[in-house]
């Protein structure tokens, strides 16, 4: 809202300069390409279902309680200790806050992002979800319910990175990915303890695995795929699978601290 | 030259109170690199587009590092326009301008870092200047005070004992060590670095405070010099191991811990002193010990001819 763009482009300058001289311009990656693309389509009579269950064996290490006395509104918006969310595990053994997704089979093809936003909201000064899936191109609304100001930093290395302030009831934030990228935080530094994931897919074959740990990417076409496991502590896990025309295949992932 | 510039007390009292501010906008800047607070005001040069936001959270870091920094900006102005009207040395005149130049260039790179996500060479950048400037703050105090303007005490350098090309070696490497600790405080490089060369820096300081102890023991001012240097080089060896033993106790932490946050801030700032002591060292080392280059020169000429 307040970023000073004209600014930033003053101070840009000189460095894109001397970045220029060194390296020369780069040409921007794929967009364009996936822009060529031709549409997805898929068959409803012939797509299936991708299922899953993400497990943990092991004991889950303890989560620290978050000390929110640096800011007394957050900590008057906790009632009870609240734990930090690195890993949940959940009472039946799974794990929670996984993001599952294809990563590799899906023939080339531009999808389209569904035009209703995804959410993203800061409230008793912690990110709702703590880990967020979104299509490419799909807009992402940020919410702050707090009394408090928050600022958003979008901590993306393949996407442009961006920093903005939200003050309480400020217009929400509109945002957008516009290239794939699975798993970067987005945190803030009033806060320091305020952080989550956005997982960006470039198709609509994503999940993240809440209080049952479980997984389903519905509508899927047939074919061969690798389906990936993410996790923001215990990194990336992945199997492949054959889904049949109409089919359903089912793929777990194991934990373990 | 010297002898006919006038101490002014007002000017020297004025120094010091910019290089004690100085020391604490250190402080205020290592505490928002240790509370993580470097992107809680997403914009610059205004917070939240006001000159005044609301000191929550990392906020109060951010803001009153900006607050402090500004007080000292204006500090250095005002310095400057006093040492320009009131100093005949040209070299201080311009020692002066130099300081204000760099307040100035700090102040710009600290709005970049933020406006530019902390990228890690002008975060990097902005900590070495800061030790710079506050070494330049405390020489400025050094250059105006009354013992500085009543004249050098000199001896001669030991030949088989040489100090003037060894003094400068330990502000230097403390540059160089600051410069480590910055990089991997801005995660550049790892810490392993930084606690790799510190028996390095350890060792020069060692070499040139006692090689003045043992060979210069009679030069109060040399005498003090090192002793000073040695004492705070000895606590900031130990805040190293405590930072480093806080960080890793709190590994898993998910926010900034006060124990590993006070300790790394203490150890900045004794950083800060370090530099400057051994800035401090250098300089009368170099006022003191005047070169045997007339000998020299004579010897050269004399055979050249
Ligand atoms: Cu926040």
């Amino acid at each position: 809202m307040w970023e000073n763009q004209y600014l930033k482009r003053l101070l840009a300058a000189p460095l894109l300069f001397l970045a220029a001289c060194g390296t020369g311009s780069q040409p921007k990656p794929e967009a364009a390409a996936v822009q060529n693309l031709p549409a997805a389509h898929v068959d409803p009579a012939t797509a299936g279902s991708i299922t899953g269950r993400i497990t943990f064996a092991g004991t889950p290490p303890a989560m620290p309680v978050i000390d929110f006395s640096s800011n007394p509104q957050c900590e008057r918006a906790h009632k009870t200790p609240w734990k930090a969310e690195t890993v949940v595990v959940n009472p039946n053994g799974t794990l929670s806050n996984v993001f599952v997704w294809i990563k590799d089979g899906l023939p080339p093809a531009r999808w389209d992002a569904p035009s209703e936003p995804a959410h993203l909201d800061q409230n008793g000064c912690i990110y709702e979800p703590h880990v967020l899936g979104i299509m490419e191109g799909q807009p992402l609304e940020i919410l702050n319910s707090d009394p408090v100001n928050h600022n958003v930093h979008a901590e993306s290395k393949v996407n442009a990175a961006w920093n903005e302030s939200q003050p309480p009831r400020a217009e929400h934030k509109f945002k957008r990915f516009d290239s794939a990228e699975v798993l970067f935080p987005v945190t803030c530094s009033v806060h320091p303890w305020m952080k989550s994931y956005i997982g960006v897919s470039p198709h609509p074959f994503f999940a993240v695995t809440g209080a049952e740990g479980t997984f389903t990417l519905k509508g899927v076409p047939p074919g061969t795929y690798t389906v990936e496991a993410v996790h923001e502590k215990y990194g990336r896990k992945e199997g492949k699978l054959t889904l049949e025309a109409g089919g359903k295949a089912t793929i777990d992932f194991a934990y373990g601290s | 030259m010297e002898a006919n510039n006038p101490y002014r007390r007002g000017l020297h009292r004025w120094s010091i109170l910019l290089a004690c501010c100085t020391l604490l906008l250190v402080v205020a800047g290592g505490l928002v690199t240790s509370r993580d607070a470097g992107l809680s005001v997403p914009d610059w040069p205004l917070s939240y587009g006001k000159l005044m936001p609301p000191m929550e959270g990392g906020i109060l870091y951010e803001h009153g590092h900006r607050m402090v920094a500004t007080t000292v900006g204006l500090f250095t102005i005002v310095s400057m326009i006093w040492i320009l009207r009131t100093e005949r040395r040209r070299w201080l005149r311009w020692l002066g301008v130099a300081a204000l130049v760099a307040v100035i260039a700090q102040g710009v790179l600290g709005g970049m870092t933020v406006l530019f996500l902390l990228p890690w060479w002008i975060s990097t950048s902005h900590a070495c200047l800061a030790q710079l400037f506050f070494s330049t703050t405390v020489a400025i105090a050094l250059f105006t005070s009354d013992w500085w303007l009543a004249g050098p005490e000199t001896i001669h350098e030991d030949e088989r004992h040489p100090i003037r090309g060894l003094s400068l070696l330990a502000p230097v490497s403390v540059l160089g060590q600051l410069a480590l600790g910055a990089a991997a405080r801005h995660k550049a490089i790892g810490t392993i670095f930084h606690i790799s060369f510190s028996p390095v820096v350890t060792g020069v300081i060692l070499w040139v405070s006692l090689r003045i102890l043992l060979h210069y023991p009679r030069h109060r001012e040399l005498r003090r010099g090192a002793v000073t240097l040695l004492g705070i080089t000895f606590c900031q060896v130990f805040l190293g191991i405590a930072a480093y033993m806080t960080r890793i106790a709190y590994a898993d932490a998910v926010q900034p811990m006060p124990l590993m946050v006070t300790f790394t801030v203490i150890h900045v700032a004794v950083g800060a002193l370090t530099m400057a002591a051994s800035v401090a060292l250098a300089i009368l080392v170099r006022r003191n010990v005047p070169a045997i280059s007339s000998g020299f020169a004579g010897a050269r000429a004399v055979a050249a001819g």
